[in-house]
């Protein structure tokens, strides 16, 4: 295992015992001893007074370099939903760019789905090359053409790096891609770097609900998969006149077990959701009191081209639906800017938005923890402080 | 129908909390608990074997103590349940962990399984699409609803980033679902009964036969590097004078900061 006890310099003082969240260390003949459940979490390292607690070194000798060097360049899944890319594809460029330059090394994306106009964008984003299938099996998501037609693709042209988007899409299908690779897949990273020794990806990523972030390598294997969370990267720059090869691929022999028999879009319940993309969230919680509450937040978010979030407190009363749910159990959100109204901010919500830009809290209680994650706070009763933003906010746009 | 509900036990993370000044988990009384959304997979195996008759099956792997997360399995209802324990899985990323539960299911049988959207530790939503392929079924994750369950197949309502989708997947296949499915019911005092004389049935790697370099950490391609907590968020600004003030205050630094 990893992680081991140096008998002479540990003291039995039990404090790592305190702070294992998985109950894998025990005390025996007075000294510590990390026991077989543990889960390499660490958090036990930095915990030990006497520095006793070590990671044993993984000998990257034993790995078999020859056949990690036949893999090179960076590759990216330019997600499609309804026909349209994501844009959480031209964030991927941006941030696939940076590291395949640090690899001295190509950028590719792939396109299944949508137009061959999309795939010529995707090179005007950054790609050098892009791997595109039109095939109407692509038209609705489902699993296992994507898993299918991924895999194969990466098998033949050896990517080092394989990244997409931490969306339900992304999340769902590239799993299946990494399992028949055999290779390591790093979920829902915020991060990404080229470590410079290796070359390995360093991946970091929440976990615990946020409560930690940790970094993760895959060094025995390729590709270096991972999905990344929406919104983190910056898209590189769109160049119009840029050229780069598209290479179509066909769908040949591909099937699928599962279908689509029908898609509701959220614009049919007459709210837009995907909190995962909105640039403006405007949240809402207890303080509310009542469903009413977010007509008032409605208004506010229309002047700011926003989308409404919720704390689970609301939707457990019934005030809001759980697709608008921020936190550990809803969705996870890093716009620019987050408005939080009458939340108290539970660690259980922090997790879910204390990594957007601007965080604006507006609370009467001044003891309420949102405020130790917001940017600004305002301490006031949400029917005086709403309306008056609402009004400041309207007397600037007809200004302008 | 025979349904098998993977559970995995994990401390309850949103008890725990951080030491700021040292930057480690404050692990102290955290309960371990069955992770929240694989409660509500138990559910909906349990009402699908009450509309089409059969049997559910709770699976996990996990140290000794994971027990008794599936004798709470069996006290809600579950049949028959099965622990992958020993050394050999310990330190598994998800490849390796969706190895050992293929493995086990590969063994017991299954029409239909049932995994929770993701681990509230890991949080990486991995380990059910992973055991799907592992198995060469289908799979549909975020299911919010089940519409329609048969012998042949499945029809389900999957959340998806910008609404949802009705898709049908042929059996056997795996479904991960969401909270939005179910209320997940509280024992029977028959079934705390069951609970506590139910025989658990133990599996390591050589029942499972797999070799012991595909499971654990031998079998596990993701390493973590490090740990660290995330620190505490710059540029705070306090609003001063009265609330009008306050919001002219908010308005100009939000226009300065590009969020308007
Ligand atoms: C800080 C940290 C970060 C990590 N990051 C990664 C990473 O990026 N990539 C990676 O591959 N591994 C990672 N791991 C390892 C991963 O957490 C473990 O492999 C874990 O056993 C399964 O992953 P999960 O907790 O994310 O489960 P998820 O994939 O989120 O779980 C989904 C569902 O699968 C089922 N399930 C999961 N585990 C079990 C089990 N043991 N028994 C029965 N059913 C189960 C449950 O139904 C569960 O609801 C990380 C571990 C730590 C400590």
């Amino acid at each position: 295992m990893p992680l081991k006890i140096d008998k002479t310099k540990c003291m039995g003082c039990g404090a790592c015992i305190t702070v294992c969240p998985y109950d894998a260390i025990v005390i025996e003949d007075g000294v510590a001893r990390i026991g077989e459940y543990c889960q390499l979490c660490q958090a036990c390292l930095s915990s030990c007074q006497e520095g006793a607690i070590m990671e044993s070194k993984v000998d990257y000798a034993s790995i078999p370099t020859e056949d990690l060097a036949a893999w090179s360049g960076v590759w990216v899944f330019a997600e499609q939903r309804g026909g349209k890319v994501a844009p959480v594809a031209f964030e991927l460029l941006g941030e696939g760019r940076k590291l395949a330059a640090a690899r001295g090394a190509g950028l590719c994306a792939v396109l299944f789905g949508a137009a061959r106009s999309d795939a010529q964008e995707l090179i005007k984003w950054g790609a050098d090359k892009v791997y595109y299938c039109g095939d109407d099996i692509f038209r609705e998501f489902t699993d296992e053409p994507n898993a299918e037609l991924l895999s194969r693709l990466i098998s033949m042209h050896k990517p080092e790096v394989v990244l997409a988007g931490a969306t339900a899409i992304g999340r769902s299908f590239l799993p299946r891609v990494a399992a028949r690779l055999k290779t390591g897949l790093t979920a829902d990273c915020t991060s990404l770097e080229i470590e410079a020794d290796t070359g390995n990806l360093i991946q970091t990523r929440p976990a615990y609900g946020g409560n930690i972030m940790a970094s993760i390598l895959s060094p025995r294997t390729r590709p270096q998969m991972a999905t990344v969370r929406p919104k983190v990267m910056k898209a590189g720059r769109y160049e119009p006149d840029r050229q780069g090869e598209i290479i179509d691929v066909d769908a040949a022999g591909i099937r699928a077990r599962t279908r689509v028999l029908e898609t509701i879009k959220a614009a049919d319940t007459g709210v837009n959701v995907n909190l995962q993309e909105a640039d403006v969230i405007i949240s809402g919680g207890r303080g509310l009191k009542g469903k009413e509450g977010f007509g008032m937040l409605n208004e506010l978010a229309q002047l700011l081209n926003g989308t409404i979030g919720a704390s689970r407190a609301a939707v457990d009363e019934g005030w809001i639906p759980y697709c608008h749910q921020v936190g550990q159990t809803g969705k996870t959100v890093c716009p620019k800017l987050y408005i939080a109204c009458g939340i108290s901010g539970a660690v259980q919500h922090l997790v879910g938005m204390q990594s957007s830009d601007v965080i604006v809290a507006i609370n009467k209680n001044p003891e309420a923890p949102i405020f130790t994650a917001a940017t600004y706070g305002i301490v006031g009763d949400l029917n005086e402080v709403i309306p008056l933003l609402v009004k400041k906010l309207r007397e600037r746009k007809g200004a302008q | 129908m025979r349904i098998a509900v993977c559970i995995k036990q994990v401390p309850d993370t949103a008890e725990v909390k951080i030491n700021r000044e040292t930057g480690t988990l404050v692990r102290e009384g955290v309960p371990s608990i069955i992770n929240p959304y694989d409660t509500h997979a138990i559910e909906a195996a349990l009402s699908i074997k009450e509309q089409l008759g059969g049997t559910v099956c709770a699976v996990t792997m996990g140290p000794p103590q994971a027990e008794a997360s599936l004798r709470e399995a069996i006290s809600l209802g579950v049949d028959e349940a099965f622990l992958v324990t020993g050394r050999e899985f310990a330190g598994a990323d998800t490849l390796a962990t969706a190895c050992a539960l293929s493995g086990v299911i590969k063994k017991i049988g299954a029409d239909l399984i049932i995994c929770g959207k993701q681990a509230i530790d890991g949080d990486t939503a991995q380990v059910g699409p992973e055991v799907a392929e592992f198995l060469d079924i289908p799979h549909v994750s975020y299911v919010k609803k089940i519409i329609e369950a048969g012998a042949a197949s499945i029809k389900v309502e999957r959340m998806m980033d910008e609404g949802s989708d009705i898709v049908e997947a042929s059996l056997p296949a795996l479904i991960t679902v969401v909270r939005e499915l179910n209320t997940p019911r509280l024992p029977s005092l028959k079934g705390k009964m069951n609970a506590k004389k139910a025989e658990i049935k133990k599996m390591g790697a050589a029942e499972l036969e797999l070799p012991v370099d595909v499971v654990g950490f031998n079998g596990s391609p993701t390493q973590v590097k490090k740990i660290f907590t995330p620190g505490p968020r710059g540029g705070r600004k306090k609003l001063e004078g009265s609330l009008e003030e306050q919001i002219d205050a908010l308005v100009n630094e939000l226009v300065e900061k590009k969020c308007l």
